[in-house]
């Protein structure tokens, strides 16, 4: 199969980019792994971030100032300028295209307060904002005609010279290898949170592939020490209630019903309070009782749904247990103003990259501006790329040894049963290198995912069925978050200082030294950690 | 806790049996009781998954003959669970939405050249509820018309048609009406039963109502009813 421009992965980064794309007149092939509207925008509830001040006084220089104290000082002034300038024309672009924002009176767009905003700024859809966002992407590519292949998993990309030629893939349906060439990729696979299997608001599925994929072909990723720990997972689950319910006035409770922190800190520093909390055997609540039936109903009905669904209790009448949870993850491919990579042609968007917008932390609001704002600014610029390199570069699709690979997954013994290993590393990586790090337990974690990765060769896989084999990907994918876990806690590790969602407990101030990018890349056979100053 | 499970595998003879599996665990969602078993006793069994909270669709399947989502619906001792209906099923539990995703460019589910208009509260309402769609297929499945009709539009491709010409911004209401008149609006025989099964709370069954009588607006008419003698759809007495 050829295309000029190959965009793998369908959520809102990958559907806007695809949008644009086809606009400029280029060939546009959508991969996923699944169907476009199952991707994980669709679980962004608050609400996607713009200066309108349709509801209070807002400027854009406010929402730079307040991404940029957030970030913790690592990320690039030029790029927040450059997504919070470029918001109000998205929402625009977004209302134009049908997506259905809750209205207020005056008939512009409601905008709500997320946490760390200094103004109502985040634009909602109740609580369906990336829901219906997704949605309404999705009708659009169907209007375009947008291509899509769907239950395609990602195996590796092809790269020749330092310049991307296309992927292999895994039809998940027939266990086949298939190629595809393209003049241009768009690597828009979301984020790693699942690594905190069991302790994250994620699917299971967020394994960071694509990241996983671009490090193995040489790409600079950037910033995988970060990920964000959401304040309010549910106690049992990790399913999220949306911060808009701390927005609305909800308040964070111990047992004694003492509340201890501001609910409305940016998300780190929320989480580690209910860590301490939970770290001297205090339980913690939601309550937004006081905001009434009426209102819960009509603003964040869904929060109401989840909570009595998932943790058996009524948020109208009753407190809601929750934890931190990973649902975030700041680092990913390194890119750049068009948002490529370091590898000629490999552009990639939304939570798989690191485009230097949320530094140390990301403030909510702006996960979904980021989507669409760059999602539709890598379409353009991957198209423009396409459009100026002539041929295919002249490669040999090598489908056969990925083959042999895969084939050879079938043959390993069952010695080790990996989807125990999964389960036992979320709850380690949750307790010993999630919200609170120190350097004794990131070794020992270290430790225990080189030993992980040793042992893949006696993970073998149960299912030897070539029909969508899910035990297969499943398995595919646990190697992919090792990878993973290695890069975030080399990261880690070397980032002997706390900021943003970073906190070292045997480093807890921030230090100049570390006020910059940390950059990972493979060399040879192992991981290279370096630190630079991003670009302001 | 014992819950029996469809499995279906088209290389086997026969390629559908019912396998019952013993769960150690209570009060959890059937998602959680479909992990466990991969997870812990039949890695072969093959279902969809994502969200675990509702709202990516993945995970609608059937408890006892009634569409649910697994991730939301709290598993029974002796439940039955099968796949999807009116899909071709890949494995177990898994079955290929392509054809039913089809549906959507069949009735031209968005905007075109889209008006500028500010919307009001009230219009933004009027299309809440159909915009809330998680396109899970429930109701394609549960739907009697597919039975005997495969081509019929269904209930959730109705559904956005009905979401995209109420929105104030829409500028070919006419174009989108006439595209519901072939194996659409008329088609349906009102049972209800999608509105029975949506997750969403969605009402197909009235948007479809709301349908038709956009689409008498537009100067078609029931093709059922005899008493409207000759029209479009080609009303012959000789047959």
């Amino acid at each position: 199969m050829k295309t000029d421009l190959l965009i793998i992965g369908s959520g809102g980064a990958a559907l806007s980019a695809a949008l644009e794309a086809k606009r400029a007149g280029i060939g546009t092939l959508v991969v996923s792994e699944g169907y476009p509207t199952r991707s994980q925008t669709c679980m962004a509830q608050g609400g996607i971030n713009a200066a309108l001040g349709n509801v209070e006084p807002d400027s854009i220089e406010m929402h730079i100032a307040d991404t940029i104290k957030a970030s913790g000082g690592i990320a690039s002034e030029k790029m927040i300028r450059k997504m919070c300038e470029n918001a109000p024309e998205t929402i625009a672009w977004l209302d134009h295209i049908g997506m259905p924002f809750s209205r207020t009176e005056e008939k512009k767009i409601a905008q709500r307060r997320l946490g760390g905003a200094s103004s109502k700024r985040a634009c909602y859809a109740q609580d369906y904002s990336g829901l219906k966002i997704l949605h309404t992407l999705y009708d659009q590519t169907l209007k375009e005609g947008v291509d899509f292949v769907n239950e395609h998993f990602l195996l590796d990309l092809i790269v020749e010279d330092h310049r991307v030629c296309g992927a292999y893939f895994l039809d998940i349906r027939t266990c086949e290898v298939k190629s595809i060439e393209a003049s241009a990729v768009i690597i828009a696979t979301g984020g790693y949170s699942a690594l905190y299997y069991g302790y994250t608001t994620n699917q299971h599925g967020a394994t960071g592939d694509g990241i996983a994929a671009a490090l193995r072909a040489g790409a600079t990723v950037a910033n995988m020490e970060f990920v964000q720990f959401h304040p309010t997972g549910l106690k049992s689950s990790g399913i999220l209630i949306s911060e808009s319910a701390r927005g609305a006035g909800g308040r964070l409770l111990n047992q004694n019903l003492e509340r201890f922190v501001d609910e409305l800190k940016p998300r780190d520093q929320v989480s580690r309070a209910i860590w301490e909390q939970i770290k001297v055997g205090n339980e913690v609540f939601l309550d937004i009782r006081h905001l009434g039936e009426a209102y819960i109903d009509e603003h964040i009905p869904q929060e109401r749904r989840l909570a009595i669904t998932y943790e058996g209790v009524d948020p109208v009448t009753d407190l809601i247990p929750i934890a931190p949870v990973a649902h975030y993850s700041m680092g990913g491919i390194k890119t750049d103003e068009r948002m490529m990579s370091t590898i000629r042609g490999l552009f990639a968007v939304g939570e798989c990259a690191s485009a230097g917008v949320h530094g140390a932390n990301r403030l909510g609001g702006n996960s979904l501006l980021e989507v669409t704002a760059f999602g539709r600014i890598a379409g353009k610029e991957a198209a423009v790329y396409a459009k100026e390199r002539s041929a295919h570069a002249l490669f040999e699709a090598d489908t056969k040894s990925m083959q042999q690979r895969i084939e050879a997954l079938f043959e390993l013994p069952l010695e080790i049963d990996f989807y125990e290993k999964r389960e036992k590393l979320g709850k380690t990586a949750y307790e010993k290198g999630g919200i609170e790090r120190n350097e004794k337990d990131l070794e020992m974690l270290y430790e225990k995912v080189c030993h992980l990765k040793e042992n893949l060769s006696k993970m073998g896989v149960f299912d030897k069925g070539t029909t969508y084999n899910t035990n297969l990907i499943e398995r595919l994918k646990f190697a992919n978050s090792l990878e993973i876990a290695e890069a975030l806690l080399l990261s880690a590790l070397e980032r002997k200082e706390s900021r943003g969602a970073h906190f070292r407990s045997d480093y807890p101030s921030a230090s100049e030294k570390y006020e910059k990018e940390t950059l990972c890349r493979k060399e040879e056979r192992s991981l290279r950690i370096d630190f630079e100053r991003s670009v302001s | 806790m014992k819950i029996v499970i469809r499995r279906f595998c088209r290389h086997r003879e026969p390629d559908s049996i019912d396998v019952e599996y013993e769960i150690p665990l209570k009060h959890i969602t059937l998602l959680e009781a479909l992990s466990y078993i991969k997870t812990k006793i039949d890695p072969t069994l093959t279902f969809s998954s994502g969200c675990r909270s509702e709202i990516c669709g993945s995970c609608a399947m059937r408890v006892n003959g009634r569409e649910v989502l697994a991730c939301n619906y709290k598993v029974r001792e002796g439940d039955t669970i099968t796949p999807l209906e009116k899909m071709p099923v890949l494995k177990d539990l898994v079955v290929d939405h392509e054809k039913p995703l089809q549906t959507l460019k069949r009735v031209k589910a968005w905007l075109e050249y889209p008006v500028e208009k500010a919307q009001s509260i009230e219009e933004e309402k009027r299309i809440e509820r159909q915009s809330d769609c998680i396109l899970c297929a429930s109701c394609y499945s549960v739907c009697p018309v597919l039975e005997v009709d495969g081509e019929f539009l269904g209930p959730f491709a109705l559904t956005r048609a009905y979401r995209y010409v109420s929105d104030t911004r829409c500028s070919q209401e006419k174009e989108k009406i006439d595209a519901i008149q072939p194996k659409g609006v008329w088609d349906c025989t009102l049972c209800g039963e999608c509105t029975t099964v949506c997750p969403q709370g969605i009402d197909p069954k009235n948007d479809i109502l709301m349908l038709r009588t956009k689409s008498v607006q537009h100067g078609y008419s029931d093709p059922n009813f005899a008493g409207g003698g000759f029209d479009d759809f080609g009303f012959n007495p000789s047959f």
